[in-house]
C-alpha cells in the first residue's frame, strides 16, 4: 500500500479550476518531485494534502486512510510535515525554539486531547513540571540540537538567535530543520532552493539527498531540474491544473508534453533549466492577497 | 412591556430612521476609511465629537444660525481628519494593520481629552435652533429637525455617490480602495487619496456630530466612544469597507436599536449595538450584503510585536527592586503614596495578564477589562451573598473570571488582526452591558455596595500599609506564574502561534486550544486583580472597570514591551504613578495616555525594555 495516495483531487477558485482531478502516489521511502510551470497549482495541491486547503473534490489517503480535508494540526500529528514556498520561520523565536515547535505534537502535553480537561491538565503540568515532563523537555532539546547540527555549522552556533536575524538560506535551513523535528512520515519540501545561489543549491542537493539515503519518504516541488533529474526516483509533472506527465526522470525530461508545457514549443528541456524565477503562481493561486476591501 | 399602538410603532419607526440616518453618516466615514486605508478607524467617534461640540459653539455660544455653523463644523472636521491622516497615520503605512489601529486610539484618547479640559467634561445643553413645531404626516408626526436630518443625511449620500461614479478624483479613491498599488502605478496620488478619504469621512463624521447634539439637545465629550462603536457595528452590518452596505447597516441598527430601547427599556440601548457587533463579526464577518468572501489574511503575522532584542533583568535587579518595592512602607508613611503604588500593582497585574495574551500570544485585547470586572463582581458576590472567606472568594472570583471571561471570548479565536481588536472591545462592552442590565445579580447601575474589606485568616485587612503588601505579594505571585508558564512549552507555542498561525497550525499547534489557554492564564491574574479591587474599594459599579481600562492595559504593555513582563510592571509603574505624582498631569491623564501611545507605535514600537 503506498504511503500517501491521491485520487482525483479538484479545487477550484472562483471559476479558475487550479488542481484539476490529480492522482499521484508516494511509497514509502520514495522520493518524488512535482515539477511545472508557475500557475500549474503545485502549491495548491501541496495545500491539499497538508490540510492548509481543503479539495473541493477527490480524495487523499495516508496508509490507506482516508484524510481528505482533516484540518492540518491532526494531518501533522499523523506525521504529515511540509516547508512553505516563501518561507514562514518564527521570526521572533530563536532558531532552537523553531525546531522544538516542530516536536510539537511529540510532547506528552500533545496526548492530553480531552477538550476542557485536556486542557486544564496541560496548563497545571506547565505550572507543575514533574520530573518526567523535564526529562522529555531534555531529551527534545536535545534532539533538536542534533537535528541543527544535521547543517553542519550554519544553525547550531546560531541555536538562540532570534529567526529574524538569519540570513535568508539559513531561514530557509531553519525551516527544513522544524519540519526534519516533526519525525515526519511524508516531508513535503515547497521549492527549498528558491532564491539561493548555486553553492547553496549544491549544499540542499546534498542534504536531500542524505535525507533520502535515511530512508525518508519525501514529496518535492522544485524549478531547479537538474536538482529534480538527480535526486526524484518518480517526477510528477502539472500543467494548468492536470497531471500532464509521470515517470522517471529521464523519460519526464524527453516528454514532448512536457516540454511544451514549459516553453510551449519544441525545445531542450535542460536549456529552461531555472527559466522561471521562483513564482507569483502559487501566490494567486493558493492564498489570498491582503488587500483592502473596495469602496464600491 | 408598553402597549404598542399602530401611533407608537410609526413614531418609533420615525425615530429609528433618523437615528439611523446619523449612524449611516457615521459609518460612511469608517467605511471610505476603511476601504480606501484598510483600518479600522477608532479616532472616528471623536471627531464626531469635535463636530458636535464646534456646532455647538457656533449655534449657542456664538448665536449663528445653522447654514453658517454646518460650513463651519465641515471645515474644521476636515482639516482635522487631514491632521490626524498626515501626521498620525501616514507613517505607519507599511507597518502591521494594528499599528495604525493603535495610533488611532491614542488620537481618540487625546482629542477626547482636550475637549474635556477646554470645555469640563459636563454635558452642554444644546438646544436645537430649529422651530419645535411637528408636522402630523399620515398619522405620523414628524419634526423639522427629524426632516432637517433626513435631508441632509439623503443630500450628502447622494453627492458622495455621484463623487465616486462619476468624478475622476472618485475613481481615483475607488482604485485606491480596490488595488493601492496598481493605482499607484498608474499615476494616482495615493496619499493624497488617503488624506481624501479622511477629509471626507471626518466631514461626514462632524456633520453628524451636530445633528445627533441638536437631536438629544446635550454635547459631552464622552460621546465620541459610543458613536464609534455604533459606527462599527453598522458599518459591519452592511459588510465593512462597502458604502452603500453602511448606509443600509445604519438605518438597520437605529431601527433594531428604538424598537429594542421601546420594548425592553433604555439601559438595553448599547446591548444590542454590541451583540449585533459580535454577532456579524462570528457568523457572517462579510457583513449583511457583502460578497460572501474570505476575510483578507494578513500576510505573516498581522501583529504588533516588533523585532528586537529584550533587555534581560537581571535577577538581582529585579530581587532589588521587590525588595525596595516591599520596604516602600517604611521608607515613606505617606498614606498617598502608598495607594498609589497599590493601584499600580494592581494595574501591572492587569498589564502582565494583555501581555500574555496580546503580546505573548498575539491576541489584540481591547476588552481585558471585563476580565477585572467578572472577577470583581463575582468575589464580591460570593463574599456578600454566600459569605465565603475572602481567600476562597478572591481565588474563586478569578477562576470565574477565567472561565467565564474566556468562554465569552470564544467567538473571538476565528477571528485576525484588526478584527480581533474589534470583537475584544465588543465582548468587554458586552460583560459590561450585562453587568449593568441583570439587576437582579448585580444591582444595576447603583452597583455593589458594603463589600467585606480584605482579610486573611479572619483579620482585616484595613490599613494602608497591610493593603499596599498585600497587592505586592499577589502581584509577585502571578508573575511567578505566568513566568513559570511562558518557560514552559506553553510560552514557545504562544509565540509561534502569534508570530504565523498557518505555519503553527502546520506543525500540529491547534490554535482555539492555545488561544483559550492564554485567555484563561491571562483571564486568572486580572480577576484576581479585579476581585482585590472589589473588596480594597468595598464598592464597585457598571463603570469601574470601563473600556478605557483595557486601553490604558494596553498602552503599559506597549510602552514595556510587548510580551516583556518586566516591561508590563514598568509601565504600569510609569502611567499610573507618574501622573499622580506630578499633579499637574493627574487632570490631563488621558491626553498623556494618548500622546505616549501615538509616540510610541511610530517611533518605539518594541517598547521600552523590548518585545519578547
Amino acid at each position: 500500500m503506498a504511503l500517501l495516495e491521491v485520487r482525483g483531487l479538484r479545487r477550484e477558485f472562483g471559476g479558475v479550476v487550479a488542481v484539476d482531478g490529480v492522482d499521484l502516489t508516494v511509497e514509502a521511502g520514495e522520493t518524488v518531485s512535482v515539477i511545472g510551470p508557475n500557475g500549474a497549482g503545485k502549491t495548491t495541491l501541496f495545500n491539499l494534502i497538508t490540510g492548509l486547503d481543503k479539495p473541493d473534490g477527490g480524495q487523499v489517503l495516508l496508509d490507506g486512510r482516508p484524510i481528505t480535508g482533516l484540518p492540518p494540526e491532526e494531518l501533522a500529528a499523523l506525521g504529515i510535515a511540509r516547508t512553505f514556498q516563501h518561507g514562514r520561520v518564527f521570526g521572533n523565536l530563536s532558531v532552537l525554539d523553531n525546531v522544538l515547535i516542530g516536536a510539537h505534537t511529540r510532547q506528552a502535553a500533545h496526548r492530553l486531547r480531552a477538550p476542557v480537561l485536556g486542557m486544564m491538565a496541560e496548563l497545571a503540568l506547565a505550572l507543575i513540571q514533574p520530573p518526567a515532563w523535564r526529562e522529555e523537555r531534555r531529551r527534545l532539546r536535545e534532539e533538536a540540537r542534533e537535528v541543527l547540527a544535521l547543517f553542519g555549522d550554519r544553525l547550531l552556533p546560531r541555536a538562540d538567535q532570534p529567526a529574524y536575524s538569519l540570513s535568508y538560506a539559513n531561514r530557509r535551513r531553519t525551516e527544513i530543520a522544524r519540519a526534519l523535528a516533526l519525525r515526519p512520515r511524508l516531508l513535503l519540501l515547497d521549492e527549498p532552493t528558491a532564491g539561493m545561489n548555486p553553492t547553496e543549491t549544491a549544499e540542499v542537493l546534498e542534504f536531500i539527498r542524505a535525507l533520502k539515503g535515511r530512508g525518508l519518504t519525501i514529496l518535492l516541488i522544485e524549478h531547479k531540474l537538474s536538482l529534480v533529474m538527480q535526486l526524484s526516483d518518480r517526477v510528477i509533472v502539472m500543467d494548468d491544473g492536470r497531471k500532464i506527465a509521470e515517470g522517471a526522470p529521464q523519460s519526464v525530461r524527453d516528454d514532448p508534453k512536457v516540454i511544451e508545457a514549459y516553453l510551449g514549443h519544441k525545445r531542450q528541456v535542460g536549456d529552461a533549466r531555472d527559466a522561471q524565477p521562483a513564482g507569483e503562481d502559487d501566490r494567486r493561486a493558493g492564498r489570498p492577497q491582503a488587500r483592502p476591501a473596495s469602496v464600491s | 412591556m408598553p402597549e404598542f399602538t399602530l401611533r407608537a410603532f410609526a413614531d418609533q419607526l420615525v425615530n429609528g430612521l433618523v437615528i439611523g440616518n446619523i449612524y449611516a453618516l457615521i459609518a460612511i466615514g469608517l467605511a471610505l476609511i476603511f476601504g480606501v486605508a484598510n483600518l479600522i478607524n477608532f479616532a472616528h467617534g471623536s471627531v464626531y465629537m469635535i463636530g458636535a461640540y464646534v456646532g455647538w459653539v457656533c449655534v449657542t455660544g456664538l448665536g449663528w444660525s445653522l447654514g453658517p455653523t454646518f460650513i463651519v463644523v465641515a471645515v474644521v472636521c476636515g482639516v482635522l481628519g487631514v491632521l490626524i491622516e498626515r501626521f498620525g497615520l501616514r507613517r505607519l503605512q507599511s507597518e502591521a494593520r494594528i499599528a495604525p489601529l493603535l495610533a488611532t486610539i491614542g488620537i481618540s484618547f487625546a482629542l477626547d481629552q482636550l475637549v474635556q479640559l477646554i470645555f469640563s467634561p459636563n454635558p452642554q445643553s444644546f438646544p436645537s435652533p430649529l422651530p419645535a413645531t411637528r408636522v402630523m404626516l399620515g398619522g405620523v408626526s414628524i419634526g423639522a429637525l427629524d426632516a432637517l436630518i433626513a435631508a441632509i443625511t439623503i443630500t450628502i449620500a447622494a453627492a458622495l455617490f455621484a463623487f465616486l461614479r462619476f468624478t475622476r478624483l472618485g475613481w481615483a479613491l475607488r482604485a485606491t480602495a480596490q488595488d493601492r498599488e496598481a493605482a499607484q502605478q498608474m499615476g494616482v496620488d495615493v496619499n493624497a487619496i488617503n488624506a481624501l478619504a479622511f477629509a471626507v469621512a471626518s466631514v461626514l463624521g462632524g456633520i453628524g456630530g451636530v445633528m445627533i447634539g441638536m437631536y438629544f439637545t446635550s454635547v459631552y465629550p464622552t460621546m465620541s466612544y459610543g458613536a464609534m462603536v455604533k459606527g462599527f457595528a453598522a458599518n459591519l452590518l452592511g459588510g465593512l469597507g462597502s458604502v452603500p452596505g453602511a448606509v443600509i447597516g445604519g438605518l438597520l441598527l437605529g431601527l433594531i436599536e428604538t424598537f429594542g430601547v421601546a420594548l425592553f427599556g433604555s439601559t438595553y440601548r448599547n446591548l444590542f449595538t454590541f451583540v449585533i457587533l459580535i454577532g456579524v463579526l462570528v457568523l457572517r464577518p462579510t457583513g449583511l450584503f457583502g460578497a460572501q468572501r474570505a476575510m483578507p489574511p494578513e500576510p505573516l503575522t498581522g501583529t504588533f510585536v516588533a523585532n528586537s532584542k529584550p533587555v534581560r533583568i537581571p535577577w538581582f535587579v529585579a530581587i532589588g527592586g521587590l525588595v525596595a518595592a516591599a520596604l516602600l512602607p517604611f521608607i515613606s508613611s505617606n498614606p498617598y503614596l502608598l495607594q498609589i503604588f497599590t493601584n499600580a500593582w494592581l494595574f501591572a497585574m492587569l498589564a502582565l495578564s494583555i501581555t500574555l495574551v496580546t503580546g505573548t500570544a498575539g491576541q489584540m485585547s481591547l476588552g481585558q477589562a471585563g476580565f477585572l470586572a467578572i472577577g470583581g463582581y463575582a468575589s464580591a458576590l460570593l463574599a456578600m451573598r454566600l459569605g465565603w472567606p475572602l481567600e476562597l472568594s478572591l481565588l474563586a472570583g478569578a477562576a470565574i473570571a477565567a472561565a467565564l471571561g474566556t468562554l465569552l471570548m470564544w467567538p473571538v479565536f476565528r477571528l485576525r488582526n484588526q478584527y480581533v481588536a474589534l470583537a475584544t472591545l465588543g465582548i468587554g462592552e458586552v460583560i459590561n452591558q450585562i453587568i449593568l442590565n441583570w439587576e437582579g445579580l448585580t444591582n444595576g447601575v447603583l452597583g455593589l455596595s458594603n463589600i467585606p474589606p480584605l482579610s486573611l485568616f479572619g483579620l482585616p485587612i484595613v490599613e494602608t500599609a497591610p493593603i499596599y503588601w498585600f497587592a505586592l505579594a499577589m502581584l509577585v505571585v502571578a508573575a511567578l506564574f505566568q513566568w513559570r508558564l511562558t518557560q514552559s512549552h506553553l510560552g514557545r507555542t504562544w509565540r509561534a502561534m502569534r508570530e504565523d498561525e498557518v505555519a503553527a497550525r502546520a506543525f500540529g499547534v491547534s490554535l482555539h486550544r492555545y488561544k483559550a489557554l492564554a485567555f484563561i492564564a491571562g483571564g486568572l491574574i486580572a480577576g484576581l486583580s479585579g476581585a482585590f479591587t472589589a473588596h480594597m474599594y468595598s464598592y464597585i459599579n457598571n463603570e469601574t472597570f470601563a473600556a478605557t481600562t483595557s486601553i490604558l492595559g494596553l498602552t503599559m504593555v506597549i510602552l514595556g514591551g510587548m510580551g516583556n513582563m518586566s516591561g508590563a510592571v514598568v509601565g504600569a509603574i510609569a502611567l499610573t504613578a507618574l501622573p499622580e505624582l506630578f499633579r499637574p498631569l493627574a487632570d490631563a491623564r488621558y491626553l498623556l495616555y494618548g500622546v505616549v501611545l501615538l509616540l510610541l507605535v511610530r517611533f518605539r514600537p518594541q517598547g521600552l525594555l523590548g518585545t519578547v
